[in-house]
C-alpha cells in the first residue's frame, strides 16, 4: 500500500512539472503552434493513444472477454479499422478542415454551423449532456473496480477518491493540449499493455499453447457446471463465437462489437480532437501509431481477459467470472492474483492515465454541450454563459458519479461497464453518424433532412433501450411499470428482438430518414455558406 | 497455428495484426504528405485557436 502512495505521489509530481513545463513554453497562441509543428511524432503518438483508450476498455471489455471469449477481437478490429483508418481518413481530414472554415468548437457546433440550425446544435448538446454521464460512469467504474480490488477499500470509497483525483485534473485545467503530459500517460500505458501480453503468452508456454489451453478449458468436466448457464445462452468456449443467433450471440455482435465499434465514429469528444490537430499531416501520422497503440490496449486487454479463464481455474478451479466476483472485476483480481505486485502499482498508474485523459475530454463535452451548445447558441442567451457552463460541468461530474455508485448495485454476472459504454455509442451513431457524414460528404442535403434523421435515430433508440432492448429495459423498470413486463414483445411472436441491441434499429431508421428527407426536401442553405464549409476540401 | 481451431476467431485475430499493419504501411507512406501551406494554415488555425482559448476560460 505504501509503496502504491508513494509511486501515485511521484506519478503526479511528474505530470505536473510535465503540465507546467507545457505551459511554460507555450506561452501564446504562436508559441503552442510551433511547439505543436516542431513536436516530436513519437510525443504526437503516444498522446494519441493516451485519449483514445479508458478504463472502460481495459477493465470492462477485457471483464467481457473474460466472461464471453475471444470474440471480441471482433471489437479490436472495428476499433482499429473503424475507430482509427476511417475515423482519421474519412471524417477526421475533412471536419478538422472544415471545424476551421467554420470556426466550430464543438461536435454539435460543427453539425449547428454546418446545417444553419439552432436546434440541431441544442439537440446534439442536449443529447451529449444527457447521456455521456453513462458513459463516463462507465469509465469511471472502470477504475473503481480496480482500486476495490487492489487494495481492498470499499467500492463507494474507491469511487470518490478516483473522482476526486480525477476532478483535480480536470480542475488543473484538463491538462489541454499538453503533449508531453498525454505521452507520458501513454508510456505508462504502452509499457503495461505490452507487459501484460508477454507475461500472459510466457505463463501459459507461448501463443499457441496458450490458446489451446483455452479451448480445452470449455470441455473440462470441472468447468461445465460453472458455464451451465452460458452454454444456455449459446456460449461455445472462450476460442469460439456464441452459437448463431442465440442471447450471447446477440449481445456480442450486436452490443458489444456493432454498437461500440460502429458508435465511436461519432463520439463527441472524439470529433473535437480531429479539430485541434495542426495538419493532414499530423492525422496521417496518428493513423500509425493509432492502429499500434489501439491493438496494444483493446487487442491485449481482450486475449488476456480470455487467457485469464486458465489462470484462474488452473489456482482456484474456477473460471475467470466465478472466482473475480463478477466480470467487471476479472481484471482487476487477475493482476492482483497472479502479476507481480509492482506492476500492480505500474498497472494501477497505467488506468488512472487512461481514465484522467478521457474523463477530462468528455467533462469538457458535456460542460460545452450545455453552456456553449445549448444555452448560448441555440436559445441565443448573451449572459452567464460561464456560470452555466461550469455548473454544468459539475452537475455531469456529480451526475456520472451517482451512476457510477448506482452501476455497482446491479447484477455483478452482467457486463455493465461494456453494457453502458455501448449504449451511449449506440445513441450517438443513431443520432449524429448520418448528419456526420452527410455534413461532411453531402453539399446539397437539406437541414431538414437532417433533422428528421436525427429525431428518429434518437426516438428509435430511445424506445428501443426504455421498452424493446430487455437488458437495459429491465434495469430502467418503466416498460415494466407501464406494461407489466421487462420487454414490450417479450411473449409474443417476436420475442427475439428483445435480444437485438438497439443500434440494430435506430441507426438503419436514422439513415432511412436522412435519405427520404435528401430527396424528398429542397436544400435552403445558401450556395456562398456551402462553397464557405467546403473551401479547401 | 495459434491454437484456435474456430475459423471466425483466428480470422478476427488475423484481422487485427492486418489492420494494425495497414495503419502502419499508410503512416509511413503518408508521413509527409498533407502539411500543406504553412504559412496560410497557422493563420487558419491562430484564429480557430484564439476562439478555442475564449471558450477554455470559460470552463
Amino acid at each position: 500500500m505504501l509503496g502504491s502512495i508513494i509511486a501515485f505521489l511521484v506519478y503526479l509530481f511528474i505530470l505536473t512539472y510535465l503540465g507546467y513545463l507545457g505551459y511554460k513554453h507555450t506561452k501564446n497562441t504562436a508559441d503552442y503552434l510551433v511547439g505543436g509543428r516542431q513536436i516530436h511524432p513519437l510525443i504526437m503518438a503516444l498522446s494519441y493513444g493516451a485519449t483514445f483508450i479508458s478504463t472502460s476498455a481495459i477493465i470492462g471489455f477485457g471483464g467481457a472477454a473474460g466472461t464471453l471469449g475471444m470474440g471480441l477481437l471482433w471489437l479490436t478490429f472495428l476499433n482499429i479499422f473503424v475507430g482509427i483508418f476511417i475515423a482519421f481518413v474519412i471524417f477526421g481530414k475533412r471536419t478538422r478542415k472544415m471545424g476551421h472554415n467554420l470556426d466550430a468548437h464543438t461536435f454539435p457546433e460543427l453539425l449547428g454551423n454546418r446545417f444553419q440550425s439552432k436546434f440541431i446544435q441544442g439537440f446534439a448538446g442536449i443529447i451529449i449532456f444527457l447521456f455521456m454521464p453513462i458513459y463516463a460512469a462507465a469509465v469511471l467504474k472502470g477504475g473503481t473496480d480496480f482500486i476495490q480490488s487492489h487494495f481492498g477499500i470499499a467500492y463507494e470509497i474507491s469511487l470518490l477518491f478516483f473522482a476526486a483525483v480525477v476532478a483535480l485534473y480536470v480542475w488543473m485545467g484538463g491538462l489541454k493540449g499538453v503533449m508531453y503530459t498525454d505521452a507520458f500517460q501513454g508510456i505508462i500505458m504502452f509499457g503495461a499493455m505490452i507487459f501484460l501480453l508477454i507475461f500472459a503468452y510466457n505463463k501459459l508456454g507461448g501463443v499457441g499453447t496458450a490458446h489451446e489451453q483455452l479451448g480445452a478449458l470449455y470441455q473440462n468436466a470441472d468447468v461445465q457446471p460453472q458455464i451451465e448457464k452460458l452454454v444456455k445462452g449459446g456460449f461455445r468456449g472462450w476460442t469460439s463465437m456464441p452459437a448463431l443467433g442465440t442471447p450471447i450471440w446477440w449481445s456480442l455482435v450486436t452490443t458489444i462489437v456493432m454498437g461500440v465499434g460502429i458508435g465511436v465514429l461519432a463520439q463527441p469528444q472524439l470529433v473535437v480532437r480531429f479539430m485541434t490537430v495542426k495538419s493532414n499531416r499530423e492525422l496521417n501520422r496518428a493513423v500509425l501509431s493509432g492502429g499500434i497503440f489501439i491493438i496494444m490496449m483493446t487487442g491485449v486487454a481482450f486475449v488476456v481477459g480470455a487467457l485469464s479463464n486458465v489462470f484462474f481455474f488452473n489456482e482456484t478451479g474456477k473460471i475467470a467470472i466465478a472466482a473475480a466476483g463478477g466480470n467487471d472485476k476479472i481484471i482487476p483480481a487477475f493482476i492482483k492474483t497472479f502479476v507481480p505486485g509492482w506492476f500492480g502499482i505500474i498497472f494501477f498508474l497505467a488506468l488512472i492515465a487512461a481514465a484522467m485523459s478521457t474523463l477530462s475530454s468528455q467533462f469538457h463535452a458535456m460542460g460545452t454541450a450545455m453552456g456553449r451548445d445549448f444555452y448560448q447558441k441555440s436559445l441565443g442567451k448573451k449572459g452567464n454563459t460561464i456560470l452555466i457552463t461550469r455548473t454544468s460541468m459539475l452537475l455531469a461530474i456529480i451526475l456520472s458519479v451517482v451512476l457510477a455508485f448506482l452501476a455497482n448495485k446491479l447484477d455483478a454476472s452482467m457486463q455493465i461497464i461494456a453494457t453502458g459504454t455501448a449504449l451511449f455509442f449506440g445513441l450517438c451513431a443513431a443520432s449524429f453518424l448520418p448528419a456526420y457524414l452527410s455534413a461532411l460528404y453531402v453539399r446539397n442535403i437539406s437541414t431538414k433532412a437532417v433533422v428528421a434523421g436525427m429525431i428518429a435515430g434518437f426516438s428509435v433508440g430511445i424506445f428501443c433501450i426504455f421498452f424493446v432492448h430487455e437488458k437495459e429495459a429491465a434495469s430502467l423498470q418503466l416498460c415494466n411499470l407501464l406494461f407489466g413486463k421487462t420487454s414490450i414483445v417479450k411473449d409474443t411472436g417476436l420475442a427475439k428482438l428483445a435480444l437485438i441491441d438497439p443500434i440494430i434499429f435506430s441507426f438503419p431508421a436514422s439513415v432511412l430518414v436522412t435519405t427520404i428527407g435528401y430527396f424528398v426536401s429542397k436544400n435552403k442553405n445558401s450556395e456562398s455558406h456551402i462553397n464557405n464549409c467546403f473551401n479547401g476540401i | 497455428m495459434i491454437g484456435i481451431s474456430d475459423p471466425w476467431i483466428v480470422t478476427a485475430y488475423v484481422l487485427c495484426i492486418l489492420s494494425a499493419l495497414a495503419c502502419i504501411i499508410y503512416g509511413l507512406l503518408n508521413w509527409n504528405k498533407g502539411a500543406g501551406d504553412e504559412s496560410s494554415q497557422m493563420a487558419e488555425e491562430a484564429r480557430w485557436e484564439e476562439a478555442e482559448t475564449k471558450i477554455n476560460e470559460t470552463l
